[in-house]
């Protein structure tokens, strides 16, 4: 068992699981989707970056890829999120929760990918 | 992307990861902390806020406690995270500057602009493997007729002292090993514009692997090397090197000759060194016996080439084993009065101090006078750092194995014809090379001796070769005559001609010039310089040749008179 495999596929996990967890339940509704959540997702998220750097093999820069993708819809998320609970007058409406768990899910399909190379370079050290 | 990023990210993987969560567990203890808000209500830190606070608090800024003043809680969190980033932020640059420091990486970083420069080069250059003394020789040579060299050694203090020179154009240098092809393709083996490989490290394998390298890749390519040995040199000819030296060999021909065909020696020595020792210098040759310290691998290529002139010799030698049966032979070092009297000095012609020790060889030397002021003295000099003590030591000869290698390349380079002109040499007799002498001297006088190989081609020699195309009978006593006035002589003469197979040495004035003739003239350096206008200028060569100036410009005239 290689450590350094571990913590790495854990993040990229979990990564996946925080998002999914934020992303679940009704699009427009703010009771549904948990701020903290959305805190956990974007750090877990920007320590897999991390953890992805230096990486030369194609596989690598692949992963790295996804991962900036992910991070950036994250970060827009919660840009948003702070916009509208603080700036915006309207305050936290349905509309701007929304646009919100959207941008998360787009960052879940880039982690749902990101898991998928994961699996796909594993099986290829298999063999 | 390139290699450097790679290795920087990977390095900066755990110092931002450290960053990261540092951040993110201040943040995240800001938002859980209870506080109460400007009108004593429990309130709770938002992520907005608790971002925006760490951000300032981290990077040590602090505006205050905002938006309401914190509670003791808050604060002791607060205390907290203060040390946690601060400390997160020093471990982070520090690795940065880590990285920049790193031997490593500043090696990476070196042959990363190293292989940008060269592959940025243009002009013609030559790729030097091996920087010591014959390596800087050359290098210098080169350097003093324009051309650039790439150098690469494995020893990083000599990578060093060639960025300390301070050339017109300063040679691209990389420490590395040059044995791995994939560092002499970085030196730029398959550009078209590398003029040959010089293969000159300490080491036959090394020599060996590069040439090989160099011959496969680029078949064309000319390739010199170095060789210590008979095995390395013939199986560095079996592949077609173009020129090998074996450095003890040709040091031990050279002083070897000096000892038997002074004259001859002389007109080697003329042609290849710049700086020719004067023709009053010739050792007048005594018959009698030498003494000959040190038998390692220089000591026996200069027995063997004494043997074969049957000159007497006594050698001096610690190691017993190294010494063939049934040579007049003495053990010891020769640096001591008794066993260069064992060697019977007194009544010897001369002595040569041959060990690979300079402090021994001039021991030997100062000795070996004393006990016999009348001897001919030739010390071998090892280390170009001792130079100031040889040049004071008064000895007939000193003799730098590295030197004699650089200058033998220097002159291959730059007149291939020296090499097939030396050899003819050694056919001649004395008297022969005593006339040739003679009349260098005259040509030249104290001047420096220059030498230069063409071609009659349009490439090299573009208004002779249209000259002869057309039909007109060009001799060589043309070539001698001054661009500006055709009565008079430059100083300088054909040493030889070749067509074909067909070589002769000191060509006459008279000999009728083909297409593709091969010549070799010497003489004074500026004289060779305006026998070009003849050769390469068509209304020049029509002035030389008919006693007509063609040309109607008197501005270029005027001009012209200068040149000459």
């Amino acid at each position: 068992m290689n450590r350094e495999k571990v913590i790495f596929a854990f993040f990229i996990v979990l990564a996946l699981t925080l998002n999914v967890g934020f992303v679940v339940g009704d699009v427009d509704n703010p009771a549904h989707h948990e701020v903290l959540e959305l805190f956990f997702a974007i750090v877990v998220s920007l320590v897999c970056t991390v953890l992805k750097f230096g990486d030369r093999s194609h596989l690598g820069a692949l992963m790295l890829a996804t991962s900036l993708v992910a991070d950036l819809q994250l970060i827009a998320a919660g840009a948003i999120w702070g916009y509208y609970a603080h700036i915006a007058a309207a305050g936290m409406t349905g509309d701007a929760m929304a646009s919100v768990v959207s941008f998360a899910a787009g960052a879940l399909v880039a982690n749902i990918i990101s898991v998928v190379l994961l699996v796909i370079e594993t099986v290829l050290v298999r063999r | 992307m390139n290699a450097l990023l790679y290795v920087m990210l990977r390095r900066l993987r755990m110092p931002l990861i450290v960053l990261i969560s540092v951040y993110a567990v201040s943040t995240l203890g800001l938002v859980l902390i209870p506080g109460v808000d400007d009108q004593g209500q429990p309130w709770r830190m938002d992520f907005f806020h608790a971002f925006y606070f760490v951000s300032f608090m981290g990077s040590t800024i602090g505006f205050g406690e905002v938006p309401y003043p914190f509670t003791p809680g808050q604060r002791m969190w607060t205390l907290v995270c203060i040390y946690a980033t601060v400390i997160a932020w020093l471990y982070a640059i520090g690795s940065s500057l880590a990285i920049l420091q790193d031997n490593g990486f500043l090696r990476l970083m070196r042959s990363r602009r190293f292989a940008q420069k060269v592959k940025a080069l243009q002009e013609p250059f030559y790729l030097v493997c091996g920087y010591g003394t014959t390596g800087r020789e050359v290098v210098l040579g080169l350097e003093r007729r324009g051309i650039r060299s790439v150098v690469i050694d494995i020893r990083q203090e000599r990578i060093d002292s060639v960025e300390l020179e301070e050339w017109a154009l300063p040679a691209y240098s990389l420490c590395a090993d040059a044995s791995l092809p994939d560092n002499l393709d970085m030196a730029g083996l398959r550009k078209s514009n590398c003029l040959g490989v010089l293969a000159l490290t300490d080491r036959d394998n090394v020599n060996l692997a590069i040439a090989i390298a160099s011959k496969l890749v680029m078949p064309q390519r000319l390739v010199i090397s170095r060789s210590e040995n008979q095995v390395t040199t013939a199986n560095l000819a079996s592949f077609g090197t173009d020129l090998v030296i074996d450095p003890f060999k040709e040091f031990a021909d050279y002083l070897g000759l000096a000892v038997r065909h002074p004259h001859q020696h002389l007109v080697i020595d003329w042609l290849l060194n710049p700086d020719h020792r004067p023709l009053s210098s010739i050792y007048k040759h005594a018959k009698g016996r030498w003494v000959l310290c040190g038998y390692g691998r220089f000591g026996q290529a200069l027995a063997r080439a004494m043997a074969g002139d049957q000159t007497e010799i006594t050698i001096i030698e610690p190691d017993a084993m190294r010494v063939e049966e049934g040579c007049d032979y003495v053990q010891g070092v020769g640096t001591e009065a008794v066993t260069l009297e064992a060697a019977r000095v007194a009544d010897a012609v001369g002595i040569i101090a041959g060990t690979p020790d300079d402090a021994d060889n001039l021991s030997i030397l100062m000795t070996a006078r004393e006990l016999n002021p009348k001897l001919t003295t030739v010390v071998r000099q090892n280390h170009a750092a001792n130079r100031l003590m040889f040049d004071n030591s008064n000895a007939d000869y000193v003799m730098q194995p590295g030197h004699t290698v650089a200058i033998q390349i220097l002159a291959h380079l730059r007149t291939p014809l020296l090499g097939l002109f030396f050899e003819r040499l050694r056919q001649m007799d004395e008297v022969w090379s005593h006339t040739l002498i003679n009349r260098i001297s005259d040509a030249v006088g104290d001047a420096r001796v220059d030498s230069r190989s063409f071609i009659i081609s349009d490439e090299q020699t573009p208004a002779l070769a249209a000259a002869i195309r057309a039909g007109e009978s060009v001799n060589l006593r043309a070539l001698m005559k001054r661009p500006n006035d055709r009565t008079k002589d430059l100083e300088c003469f054909a040493l030889l001609h070749k067509r074909e197979a067909e070589v002769q040495l000191t060509p006459g004035e008279l000999l009728e010039l083909k297409l593709g003739d091969e010549l070799l003239f010497c003489g004074q350096y500026a004289h060779l310089k305006s026998q070009l206008w003849t050769l390469e200028n068509h209304q020049t060569l029509s002035y030389v040749l008919t006693g007509q100036d063609d040309n109607p410009n008197p501005l270029l005239r005027w001009i012209r008179s200068f040149n000459a």
